[in-house]
């Protein structure tokens, strides 16, 4: 059962690198050689395991499983299905693409790399973990080099907003931990497989009666007190609104590279968080708070597209871009567990809203990661300068970089034949299926994004050109080839979907199933 | 088993040595101090491999003393002991190695150190209730030394503070002792203080109602249990950076763990009738102590609070009356010991002897994390550790405390967890204004300058406390291998009598 520990080896990697880093302290340059190598050995490692990867019935691959504190109910448990390793193949993409960007750190680059291999270890174990214990050290530990990272290199109000960030994040992780631990009582175990067959047979409420003795709570009140706890710790760090607030303020003062990696990758914990393990585990609990929660989630879509549109630095912009497209995927999740769907055909409806799911995390990853990168070129470009009202006509003198980007915008508005389109399609085709109202109100939010994407590229790259941009040089060689693999992954996604869907499909197939019954 | 009872008598005996060498050097002081440790540390791991988790309680020694009374010089261990004892291998050593720059009476102050060392090692081994309290006695005389020699800020009032509290402490439990020597008379027909038989004696309700909280009050009051608990900032703030770290590491554990041995071990009916009370005192204490903590404006008191808040942590552990939360108590008291070792070694040692301030807004100015980069990143660290982060110890004891809370006392667990979360506050708070503000923007160089850089010793015996919470952290069974098996014979004894 327990093969070649390729897991643990690629959690390891990153993290021996960044150790390696902090103690031989390199060289700027070399440093960043050295962890892009790094990084880019992860990468192999990552697709490899793609490669391997037989979908099957989607049950876990790659799965290590040892005891650790038998005492606790905690075993050192890792593996991935295809939605797991998707992820892990993310994360393992945009981390060299971040490391890439920008010109190096004035101020410790070594620390700064070493950090980010760091982040990159934590988001792989999160992707991986299926043992509460050891998945929550991966979670919470991931926030100290992001913490670091936008405190001691980040903009304006970093020092604000990096501690925002951490103890708004803490609160829902003890909000989380206090969950687990009731569940611990009732079950005796933390394996999140073990806790999802518990859950779906519909055995945590009276589990939870039976250890919890609290004021005669009844052992569904106790379950769905379980259930918040859970899903706050994972709404803050989607961000489901309304515990969005800390977002744009980080994602805007973070120095652009860190940015790409927390809207890519650490973002996707969150929603690979309700997927893996709210969903499986609180099947009812989700169903019996699905009205509340779908206002929420078309919330999310609504306001947060309805701010980018009303904001004027860029950053900020795509940051509250982020959380809109980040709310499909929450709408897509609730909505999967509703009984007894409106129209069409259950079981296809929510397997097209999952596989939805799936991909969109995936494309948006990708696509804003990108985003921000060449954002980054043109802050770098201009001293700083990232207002909408600081441009205009550049593509008259930055044709490339105009195209590039605008490919990127595109993409993120959800054009057919770009990768984007996929999955917001199918999150939609699954939500009308299930439930029409919500899909009708939801999709307003695709066309305020298409409006204020394009407004974005109007006002920036269109129109008079400021004798100031006059000079401005177009991308170079290296940066070009930096966004080619994932503009070329854009565009294939896009038409070949399919490429993604053979491989997430069965694990997806498999949850929807069970949640659904 | 009897190499366990030699940590006791080496450490006197290092004592021996310092007292008698008129015209020692203070260069010899300090290695006789830390060889004497080593070797008292040393003979602690030796004994700790050699134990048997699940023959339950080891005898380590036994010589009758005062038979009139049933007083014996009594030595065992059980898990629980044992963890304690490594606990106090490991700071004892650390805390001469933070001492390492006294250069004023050294001879003394290590003699005074080793006193108190062996009074520690004592008390985790005693099985004699009259002889554990002897022991505690033995560990408060050098304590008021320490402090009010040499101590910092206010000295004197520190230490005579914490003494006379420690003092009333055990007056309350020597009101108690005397309690129980005669009930169990009565009750056995022969006197006894040994701890195992008084364990299995069925004291009369009534007797439990106000002989457990006497007991359990007069210990904790060692622990920092609220509103008993102020000597602890002031005493900490006030010693010197080895004595904070072993009276907030160590000692407080002493009174958390006398709590345990003569107050819940043999008092399970007292217990629940105190529970509500005594849990209530605990979560003020955790909430009481973040949130001073996080007011404060001197780097010293921000940790001195923190520990009362972490004891709080324990003291709810003990009453749990369950498996979790017991075995999650003694697992934070090691791993605070550890922790508190660690910041108070980061504050007192590495930043207060450089920069003689400990006003954050001094600190501020002085771009820490340039010129001391090493107590940053080890602060952040310990910081860290201490917020509960998972992969340090602090997460496995309080994730045992909380799941034993939600048994016993489901609100509790949420206050606590309310508690962790100003931790997260208090200490980032910390962290920033010492080491991370930027000077203001126009200033050229900030207030900033070259401090000494941090010496040898101090980076292993931080590294030493590091390693212990990591390794606890991430594979906690090397301790609850010893303390589980114990807590649950400690549990199966308390249940015999009905009471759980």
């Amino acid at each position: 059962m327990n093969g070649f520990p390729v897991i643990t080896l690629l959690t390891l990697l990153p993290v021996v690198a960044g150790v390696a880093l902090l103690l031989g302290r390199p060289a700027g340059a070399t440093a960043r050689r050295f962890a892009v190598g790094a990084a880019f050995l992860v990468l192999l490692g990552a697709l490899g395991m793609w490669i391997g990867f037989t979908p099957g019935d989607g049950a876990m691959a790659y799965v290590e499983r040892h005891a650790w504190v038998p005492a606790l109910g905690v075993d050192y448990f890792v593996g991935v299905d295809g939605i797991g390793l998707l992820l892990v193949v993310l994360a393992a993409i945009l981390t060299p693409m971040s490391l890439l960007s920008g010109s190096l750190p004035k101020d410790r680059p070594t620390l700064y790399y070493a950090l980010v291999l760091f982040l990159e270890a934590g988001l792989i174990g999160t992707f991986t973990a299926l043992n509460f214990f050891h998945w929550f050290i991966f979670w919470e530990l991931s926030l100290i080099p992001a913490f670091f990272l936008v405190k001691l290199w980040g903009g304006a109000q970093r020092d604000a907003a990096a501690t925002q960030f951490f103890v708004y994040t803490m609160v829902g992780s003890i909000a989380m931990l206090l969950a687990f631990l009731a569940l611990f009582l009732a079950t005796g175990t933390f394996d999140f497989l073990a806790l999802a067959r518990q859950g779906q047979d519909g055995k945590l409420p009276e589990a939870l009666a039976k250890v919890v003795g609290w004021s005669g709570l009844s052992g569904k009140t106790l379950a769905m007190l379980a259930f918040t706890g859970v899903f706050l710790g994972f709404a803050v760090k989607v961000p489901c609104m309304p515990f969005h607030t800390w977002l744009p303020d980080t994602y805007a003062t973070a120095p652009t590279p860190v940015t790409m990696l927390l809207t890519g990758a650490m973002s996707k914990m969150g929603v690979y968080g309700f997927v893996r393990i709210l969903l499986p585990i609180f099947p009812d609990q989700l169903r019996a708070a699905l009205p509340v929660l779908t206002v929420l989630a078309i919330a999310t879509i609504l306001l947060a597209s309805w701010s980018a549109f009303a904001q004027v630095d860029l950053k900020r912009m795509l940051a509250y871009s982020s959380i809109n497209h980040l709310g499909y995927c929450l709408l897509g999740i609730f909505l999967v567990v509703k009984l007894n769907p409106a129209v069409g055909d259950p079981a296809a409806s929510r397997a097209a809203i999952m596989n939805g799911v799936v991909l969109q995390m995936f494309n948006h990853g990708l696509t804003a990661a990108t985003f921000f990168c060449l954002l980054g070129m043109l802050e770098e470009r201009s001293g700083g300068l990232r207002s909408m009202g600081d441009f205009g006509g550049l593509r008259k003198v930055v044709p490339i970089y105009a195209g590039l980007l605008g490919i990127t915008a595109f993409a993120s508005l959800g054009l057919p034949g770009l990768n984007g389109f996929v999955g917001e399609f199918l999150i939609f085709r699954g939500a009308f299926g299930i439930s029409p109202w919500a899909a009708v109100v939801a999709a307003p939010g695709l066309l305020i994004t298409a409006i204020f994407l394009l407004t974005f590229y109007q006002r920036v790259f269109l129109g008079p050109l400021e004798p100031r941009w006059a000079k401005l040089p177009d991308m170079t060689v290296n940066e070009r080839w930096l966004v080619a693999p994932a503009l070329v992954l854009m565009l294939v996604l896009g038409v070949m979907p399919q490429l993604v869907l053979g491989v997430i499909n069965p694990a997806v197939t498999q949850l929807v199933e069970a949640v659904s019954r | 088993m009897s190499i366990l009872a030699w940590p006791i008598y080496v450490s006197f005996l290092g004592m021996l040595v310092l007292l008698l060498g008129n015209g020692m050097r203070s260069a010899t002081a300090r290695r006789v101090a830390l060889g004497t440790m080593l070797l008292a540390a040393l003979l602690t791991f030796v004994g700790a491999a050699r134990y048997d988790a699940s023959g339950g309680w080891a005898e380590v020694a036994r010589v009758p003393w005062i038979p009139q009374f049933g007083i014996e010089y009594h030595l065992a261990v059980d898990g629980i002991s044992i963890c304690l004892l490594l606990l106090t291998a490991i700071a004892s050593v650390v805390g001469v190695l933070f001492s390492w720059n006294i250069e004023h009476r050294t001879r003394g102050f290590y003699a005074f150190y080793l006193a108190l060392i062996g009074g520690v090692y004592g008390v985790f081994l005693s099985r004699d209730l009259f002889l554990l309290l002897v022991f505690y006695e033995i560990a408060i005389v050098p304590k008021y030394f320490l402090i009010a020699i040499w101590g910092s800020t206010r000295k004197e009032y520190g230490a005579m503070k914490l003494v006379l509290y420690s003092f009333v402490g055990s007056a309350l439990s020597l009101a108690g002792i005397v309690a129980i020597l005669a009930m169990g008379w009565r009750q056995l027909g022969a006197p006894t203080m040994d701890l195992g038989v008084l364990g299995n004696v069925n004291w009369p309700h009534g007797f439990q109602l106000w002989v457990f909280p006497l007991m359990f009050i007069g210990f904790a009051f060692l622990a920092g249990l609220w509103p008993f608990h102020s000597w602890a900032p002031t005493g900490h703030v006030a010693a010197p950076t080895a004595m904070s770290m072993l009276l907030a590491g160590v000692v407080m554990k002493l009174g958390a763990y006398g709590a345990l041995r003569t107050g819940v071990a043999l008092f399970p009916e007292g217990l629940v009738a105190w529970q509500g009370t005594l849990v209530t005192l605990g979560v003020v204490g955790i909430l009481y102590g973040a949130l001073v903590a996080l007011v404060q404006q001197d780097f010293k008191f921000v940790i001195g609070f923190s520990s009362v808040s972490h004891m709080g942590f324990v003291i709810i552990g003990l009453l749990t009356l369950n498996r979790y939360g017991l075995s999650g108590s003694v697992l934070q008291m090691f791993s605070h010991g550890v922790l508190a070792g660690l910041l108070f070694g980061v504050v007192g040692r590495m930043v207060y002897d450089r920069t003689h301030t400990r006003q954050l807004g001094d600190l501020e100015q002085m771009q820490l994390n340039k010129y001391l980069p090493f107590a940053a990143g080890t602060f952040v660290v310990a910081g860290v550790a201490a917020m509960g982060l998972p992969g340090f110890s602090g997460f496995v004891a309080e994730l045992s405390i909380l799941t034993g809370a939600w048994s016993a006392f489901p609100g509790v667990a949420i206050l606590a967890g309310v508690g962790i979360v100003l931790g997260v506050a208090y200490t980032l708070r910390a962290m920033r204004r010492a080491f991370f503000t930027d000077p203001p923007a126009g200033a050229s160089e900030g207030g900033g300058h070259e401090l000494p850089p941090i010496t040898i010793q101090e980076k292993v015996g931080a590294l030493i406390l590091l390693l212990a919470s990591v390794v606890v952290g991430l594979y906690p069974r090397i301790l609850l291998d010893y303390i589980m098996p114990s807590v649950d014979g400690l549990l199966a004894t308390m249940a015999k009598g009905g009471a759980l």
